[in-house]
């Protein structure tokens, strides 16, 4: 039985106009048999998190495209992506790309 | 096709050295990887950003656009783009650069809040962040709201002649080892100019904008209305406070995005003017767009990890449906494109980079030849057989019907005229009479209103879409409705002279 996991949100770029507006999120992921990752990670976000428009912040079960995401700032892609590991403490930072210039 | 195999064999390689355990940067080979930029490769914090420093002094350096001393004014929307060219000047003109940039720079902020119906009190708290972040720079700033667009003179849309500025690569050096000259004989502290212009809020003026906007149907006749005026505005204000250059933050997503909406739309034929590096179809003031190398993802991540301030403020296009717009639509393409096929991107920027424009922009040339609104040639000449002309053709054949009566629309010279058969006072502006009236067609009067098939002749084809689009042109600020008024007039003339000239 994995203990809960507090992490660090944060929303940037646009994104957090979905999110009431706040750019930081404290959470804490309740406990569960497995570790967590990103896809699980995305689910809870939808349902707990996310005050509107779905769609335009997850695009089936990842973010939709043009929405970067970095665990403790380093870009997703090395991590693995969705089946990345989630720890203690990690912080994982979504921006949006798609507005802007 | 050789890029997909490629792309697929890096996806194959990445995802078995993450197995492995964190990947190092391909470039120092030492530290962990952090990011992953166009192209699929790693790179580490600090060798990403040497990479973003080198590329902007890079770019602007290779296309010698920009001679030292002169005055440039960085065009700041607030967002990430912008902020980081703003940083990158920043960086590139402290003292201990390496190779330091030489210019002279500014400011500019334009304050679209009335075109989105913000109120007052947000667009006060906006000003007031992106204040703080400009006089922390330490540069002259300008606060403009976009309602001064009512307010800009005729010459804003005419092509001023460029100030002598020799083009061959010798004089670029000549001109850098002077002013290297000049610095090191007078090491005068440079003085830093405190300069807001006063912000106050323009109600009536808000409200004629608004309805200005709220006369396009479509969001995207919308958006290129507000990028025209923006352009107009910006133009403007660098041409009023002495600056010869202005800098744009389009980055390569944006610039990618851009190029296939406006094909979509109509301006294939400005292509180069729209997405190149260097946009002259003003003459005197020139556009630049130092970040176009860089990727959306790469300034994201610059701006989050170097901490550079950037305020987000929503646009005509937040949180709507993807096909709302022809941008919005063409901007989730490209986007859900490169998510698969990280190429793409690189491969649209690539393919900007070749269009030139078939016929040299000259600076000299008749300001009829160029589009009231965007201020690039016109493409819609009378070639006989096109596409266009086909389409014109229908067009008219739907509208005119029977004979010609008082009040109905007549074909004159191929344009569409009320045959208003009133003779009034002539009030064009000059005090020249238009002698219209004795020839039978319409005296140009400002009494009467002015009509969207009057704008047609003046404006490029995309123009003449948007303008088609507006419910009623005399929302348009003054300075296009009289000088399309007088462009009519000019063009009116002379085929009336042509017909005594013997050739």
């Amino acid at each position: 039985m994995a203990a809960p996991l507090s992490l660090h949100l944060e929303f940037g770029g646009g994104a957090e106009l979905l999110f009431n507006s706040e750019k930081k999120h404290q959470v804490s992921l309740p406990g569960q048999a497995g570790p967590w990752d990103i896809r699980q990670l995305l689910v809870w976000i939808q349902q707990n998190l996310l005050k509107e428009r779905p769609e335009l912040f997850i695009q089936g079960d990842t973010v939709r495209p043009g929405i970067l995401v970095l665990i403790n700032d380093a870009d997703w892609e090395l991590m693995g992506q969705l089946d990345y590991q989630l720890q203690d403490g990690d912080t994982v930072v979504f921006i949006s790309t798609l507005h802007g210039g | 096709m050789c890029e997909i195999n490629e792309d697929f064999h890096d996806r194959l390689e990445c995802v078995q050295d993450v197995e492995g355990g964190l990947k190092k940067c391909v470039k120092c080979k030492e530290a962990n990887a952090s990011v992953v930029i166009k192209g699929g490769d790693a790179h580490c914090r600090a060798c990403f950003k040497e990479n973003f420093t080198h590329k902007f002094r890079a770019t602007l350096g290779k296309n010698r656009v920009i001679f030292p001393g002169e005055k440039v004014l960085l065009a700041v929307s607030g967002g990430p783009s912008s902020c980081s060219m703003l940083r990158q000047v920043q960086e590139g003109l402290s003292q201990n650069a390496h190779k330091k940039l030489r210019f002279l720079p500014g400011i500019v902020y334009i304050d679209e809040g009335g075109a989105v119906f913000r109120s007052s009190e947000e667009r006060q708290k906006t000003v007031a962040q992106l204040q703080a972040i400009f006089k922390a720079t330490g540069y002259p700033f300008h606060i403009v709201p976009l309602e001064q667009v009512l307010d800009l003179p005729s010459s804003t849309i005419l092509t001023a002649p460029s100030a002598s500025q020799p083009a061959h690569t010798g004089a670029y050096k000549t001109a850098v080892d002077q002013f290297i000259q000049h610095e090191i004989s007078s090491s005068a502290a440079r003085e830093v100019q405190e300069e807001t212009d006063v912000y106050e809020s323009q109600e009536p003026h808000t409200q004629a904008l608004q309805k200005l906007i709220g006369s396009a149907k479509t969001l995207t006749a919308k958006q290129d209305l507000v990028n025209t005026l923006r352009q107009h505005v910006l133009v403007h204000t660098a041409r009023s406070k002495g600056y010869s250059k202005v800098m744009l933050g389009d980055s390569c997503t944006r610039l990618a995005v851009k190029l296939l909406s406006n094909i979509s739309t109509g301006r294939g034929a400005h292509l180069a003017q729209d997405t190149g590096f260097s946009d002259t179809r003003h003459g005197d003031v020139i556009l630049v767009r130092p970040m176009r190398d860089y990727s959306a993802k790469e300034i994201a991540y610059y701006n989050h990890v170097f901490a550079v301030p950037s305020v987000f403020i929503p646009g005509l296009d937040t949180k709507n449906a993807d096909k709302a717009s022809i941008h919005r639509l063409t901007e989730s393409f490209v986007n859900k494109l490169q998510a698969d096929f990280p190429s793409t991107v690189s491969t649209i920027y690539r393919t900007s980079e070749k269009l030139q424009t078939v016929c040299g922009s000259s600076s000299t040339a008749d300001p009829c030849d160029r589009c009231l609104l965007c201020v690039c040639a016109l493409d819609t000449a009378d070639d006989g057989v096109s596409a266009l002309q086909a389409t014109l053709t229908s067009e008219k054949l739907s509208k005119f019907r029977g004979n010609t009566r008082p009040g109905m629309p007549v074909l004159i010279s191929g344009e569409l005229r009320q045959s208003a058969p009133t003779v009034r006072d002539c009030r064009s502006g000059e005090g020249e009479n238009c002698g219209q009236a004795q020839v039978g067609g319409s005296c140009c009067s400002s009494d009467m209103k002015p009509e969207k098939t009057d704008l047609k002749s003046t404006l490029c084809y995309s123009c003449q879409l948007i303008v088609k689009d507006l419910s009623s042109v005399e929302c348009l600020p003054q300075y296009i409705l009289s000088e399309a008024m007088r462009r009519q007039r000019r063009s009116l003339m002379r085929k009336e002279i042509n017909t005594f000239v013997f050739a």
